[in-house]
C-alpha cells in the first residue's frame, strides 16, 4: 500500500503490510549487529547522501529483526541523521516492511489481473481456510504462518502466483494447494 | 524483405545457455565487445558520447517502459558539459517492473544480467556517467542478488572501476532495491524513491534530464531499452531500423503475453507484427475458446474488444490508432467467459491499492471507483451508478494530477463501461438498488451536477 489512507482501516486491520496508527513497540531498544552495521557502512559509500541509503538500511533492520518496530525506526533514524517521524512516513509508503511480526512463512497471494483471470481469489481465500481459517494478515498460532493479498508480483505467465518470504512459486491453483503448503513445512 | 520477417532471438538469444548468468559465456557469445570496441575507441577518439547517442537516435529505438518516448532524443536533453558545471549526470535502469501483465524485464534480469550491464555501459558512456544504479522492484529479491553478483563480477574483471581496460573511464553500478510501491516505476517517483523518500512523482518540470537526482542532471531508462542499446551497437543503427514495422517502431520487442492463453510467455518478435501472429505465438486462446477482449499494454491501457484489436500491428502507433496503449507490451488476453465488470473492479482495485496519495482526485477518486464497482458486481448497483462511474473518472484524468497514474487508472474503468455496457447493466438489472432514483438525498451526481451548474469545473 503507498498511501495508507485509501485502504478503509477495515481492511487494514490484522495486516502486517497495511499498518497501524504509529509504530509498534518491540519493547527493548535495538541497535545492529556489528555485521550488518558493517553492511551499512559500506552501503553508504555507495550514495552522496545518508538519506539514500534509508531503503536498504531498512531491509537490513528487517533481515535482523523480521519486522520494522518503533525502536528499529528511531535506530535506523539515528544512523542516517533523519528523524524518526520521517523514517516513519516511507515505511509506511512501502508494501513490503513489516510493520508486525509475521509467521515464519509469508505467503504473498497475487489477486492483480492476470492472476485474477486464472482464478486467484479462490485461491487466497483457500490458502486462508486450509490454514485453520486465518484472516489476512493473521498469523497462525503455531507461528508459521501469515496469507496476505499482493498485488501484480511479474510473474504474469505463471499465474496465480505466489511469494513466499523472498521465493517465487508458480501456478498454484485450488487444486495443487494443498502439496504447496505442506512443501513449505 | 520486410522489416517483419521472422529473426533469430536477439534480446533472448542468450536463454537456455547453460549457465546464462556468469560473464565468461556472455563473453564467449560475444558479450562486451561493444565495450571493449568503445573503450578502445574512446582513446583514439573513435568513439565519441556523441557519436554513440547519434548512433541510437538514428536507430529509431522507442523506450520499452511504456511511455515509447524516442532514446536518444532523451538522452540529448541532458545540458552539455559547460552548463551542467561540475554536477555529476545520473543514469537509472528502471527495473521497478510493476504493470499488472508486464514479466519481460524479469525475464532478462534473471536469465541474462550482463546484457543489462554492458547497455548500461554504453549508455553510461554516451551521457558520461560515472555512477549508474539499478532501481529494482523490492520482490524481485532473487533479481537484486543477481545483478549484484553480475556487477561484482564485472568489477573483478576490470569492465566496471576506474581507468576501465586503460581507457581512462570510470563506471561503477550499483543495484538499489525497492520496497513494494507501482508508483516507483514512474521516473520522477524512483528517483524521490532513491533518494531514501516516499515515492511521490516530481512536479515537471524541470525533467530529470536538467534536475533529477539529487539535482543532478539524470536519464532513466527501462531494462529492455538499455538491453537494445547494446545491440545496436553490436550490430549498427541501420541493422535496428530494419527491423520492424515502420521507421517510427523499429528493432526487436519484447512481448509479455498472459490471460487467457494456451502458452503464457514473453515473446520475442519484430515490433509490430500483426495481433494475430503474436497470438499464434502464445498458442492462441485457451481450451480453444473464442477471444472477448484484450488490454494490449498493460492494466493502464484502454481494453479493446475482439474486433478492435484485429489484424492491428503490435506497437505503438498501431495500437494507438486504436485508441488505446503499447505500453509495455503487457498483452493481457481475456476470452468469453471472462466476467468484464468483475475484471474492470480488479483493477481498480489494484489502483486504488497503488495511488501515491499526494493528489486529491487519485487519492480519493481510486477508491471511490472501486466502491462503486464492487458495489456493482456485489449485485448492489444503481443504475445512475455507470454514468456517475464515468463522470468522476473523467474529473480525475485528463491532467488534474501530477503524473498519469490517475489516468492510467480510469482508461479500463471508461473502456470496460463504453464497450461493455451491457455487463455492467446485466448486474444493475439484477440489484436491489437498481430502482433508487437519482433523486436520492446526498446522491453524488446531484452534487457534481450542481457544482457545473453554478460554473464549478474542478
Amino acid at each position: 500500500m503507498s498511501g495508507g489512507a485509501n485502504v478503509p482501516v477495515a481492511e487494514q486491520a490484522g495486516n502486517p503490510r497495511a499498518g497501524e496508527h504509529g509504530a509498534l513497540s518491540c519493547g527493548k531498544p535495538l541497535s545492529f549487529s556489528r555485521e550488518t552495521r558493517a553492511e551499512l557502512d559500506r552501503l553508504l559509500t555507495r550514495y552522496p547522501t545518508k538519506q539514500a541509503a534509508l531503503l536498504p538500511a531498512l531491509w537490513l533492520a528487517q533481515r535482523e529483526w523480521g519486522w520494522i518496530s518503533r525502536e528499529a525506526v528511531d535506530h535506523v533514524a539515528s544512523l542516517l541523521d533523519l528523524s524518526s517521524a520521517f523514517v516513519w512516513g516511507v515505511v509506511t509508503f512501502y508494501t513490503m516492511y513489516n510493520r508486525a511480526p509475521v509467521g515464519k512463512h509469508l505467503i504473498q497471494v497475487c489477486t492483480s489481473i492476470s492472476c485474477h483471470l486464472n482464478g486467484a481469489e479462490e485461491v487466497f481465500h483457500e490458502c486462508k481456510k486450509r490454514l485453520g481459517g486465518l484472516e489476512t494478515g493473521e498469523t497462525s498460532k503455531d507461528g508459521k504462518y501469515t496469507v496476505i493479498e499482493v498485488e501484480c508480483l511479474a510473474q504474469c505467465d505463471k499465474a496465480p502466483a505466489v511469494m513466499v518470504n523472498d521465493d517465487d512459486y508458480a501456478v498454484i491453483t485450488k487444486d495443487n494447494l494443498d502439496a504447496f503448503l505442506k512443501g513449505l513445512g | 524483405m520486410s522489416g517483419l520477417d521472422t529473426i533469430p532471438p536477439v534480446l533472448l538469444a542468450r536463454l537456455g545457455k547453460a549457465d546464462p548468468r556468469a560473464l565468461d559465456g556472455y563473453v564467449a557469445d560475444g558479450g562486451y565487445a561493444s565495450w571493449k570496441k568503445v573503450l578502445a575507441g574512446a582513446k583514439t577518439g573513435e568513439w565519441t558520447p556523441a557519436k554513440l547517442t547519434d548512433m541510437v537516435k538514428a536507430s529509431g529505438l522507442r523506450g520499452r517502459g511504456g511511455a515509447g518516448f524516442p532514446c536518444g532524443l532523451k538522452w540529448t536533453f541532458v545540458p552539455a558539459k559547460d552548463k551542467r558545471g561540475d554536477k555529476p549526470v545520473y543514469l537509472l535502469c528502471n527495473a521497478d517492473e510493476s504493470e499488472p501483465g508486464t514479466f519481460k524485464d524479469r525475464l532478462l534480469i534473471e536469465q541474462d544480467p550482463h546484457q543489462i550491464l554492458e547497455g548500461m555501459m554504453l549508455a553510461s558512456f554516451a551521457l558520461e556517467v560515472k555512477h549508474a544504479y539499478v532501481y529494482i522492484r523490492g520482490e524481485m529479491v532473487h533479481g537484486a542478488e543477481i545483478l549484484n553478483a553480475a556487477v561484482a563480477e564485472a568489477h573483478a574483471k576490470g569492465f566496471l572501476g576506474t581507468d576501465i581496460l586503460g581507457s581512462g573511464v570510470d563506471l561503477t553500478i550499483t543495484i538499489h532495491r525497492g520496497a513494494g510501491a507501482y508508483i516507483c516505476g514512474e521516473e520522477t517517483a524512483l528517483i524521490e524513491s532513491l533518494e531514501g523518500k516516499r515515492g511521490h512523482p516530481r512536479i515537471k518540470p524541470p525533467f530529470p534530464a536538467v534536475s533529477g537526482v539529487w539535482g543532478s542532471p539524470t536519464v532513466v531508462n527501462n531494462v529492455e531499452t538499455l538491453c537494445c542499446v547494446k545491440h545496436i551497437v553490436d550490430r549498427g543503427a541501420d541493422w535496428f531500423k530494419g527491423v520492424g514495422r515502420n521507421e517510427k517502431n523499429t528493432g526487436p520487442k519484447l512481448y509479455a503475453v498472459s490471460g487467457h492463453v494456451e502458452k503464457p510467455g514473453v515473446y520475442e518478435a519484430p515490433i509490430g507484427i500483426p495481433w494475430e501472429q503474436l497470438l499464434a505465438m502464445a498458442g492462441g486462446v485457451r481450451g480453444g475458446r473464442k477471444l472477448k477482449a484484450v488490454i494490449p499494454g498493460g492494466s493502464s491501457a484502454p481494453i479493446l474488444t475482439a474486433a478492435e484489436i484485429a489484424g492491428i500491428p503490435m506497437d505503438f502507433d498501431g495500437i494507438a490508432a486504436a485508441k488505446s496503449m503499447f505500453g509495455s507490451a503487457a498483452i493481457i488476453v481475456m476470452d468469453e467467459t471472462t466476467d468484464i465488470p468483475k475484471a474492470v473492479t480488479n483493477i481498480a482495485k489494484f489502483y486504488a491499492h497503488e495511488s501515491c496519495g499526494q493528489c486529491t482526485p487519485c487519492r480519493e477518486g481510486t477508491p471511490w471507483l472501486l466502491k462503486m464497482l464492487r458495489r456493482i458486481v456485489n449485485g448492489e448497483g444503481k443504475k445512475t451508478d455507470l454514468d456517475l462511474l464515468l463522470q468522476i473518472s473523467n474529473q480525475m484524468g485528463n491532467g488534474m494530477t501530477i503524473c498519469v497514474f490517475a489516468d492510467a487508472a480510469i482508461a479500463p474503468v471508461i473502456s470496460g463501461i463504453t464497450k461493455f455496457r451491457g455487463e455492467f447493466e446485466a448486474y444493475i438489472e439484477k440489484s436491489k438498488n437498481k430502482t433508487f432514483d437519482q433523486e436520492a438525498p446526498g446522491d453524488l451526481t446531484n452534487a457534481i451536477a450542481n457544482r457545473q451548474a453554478a460554473g464549478i469545473h474542478s
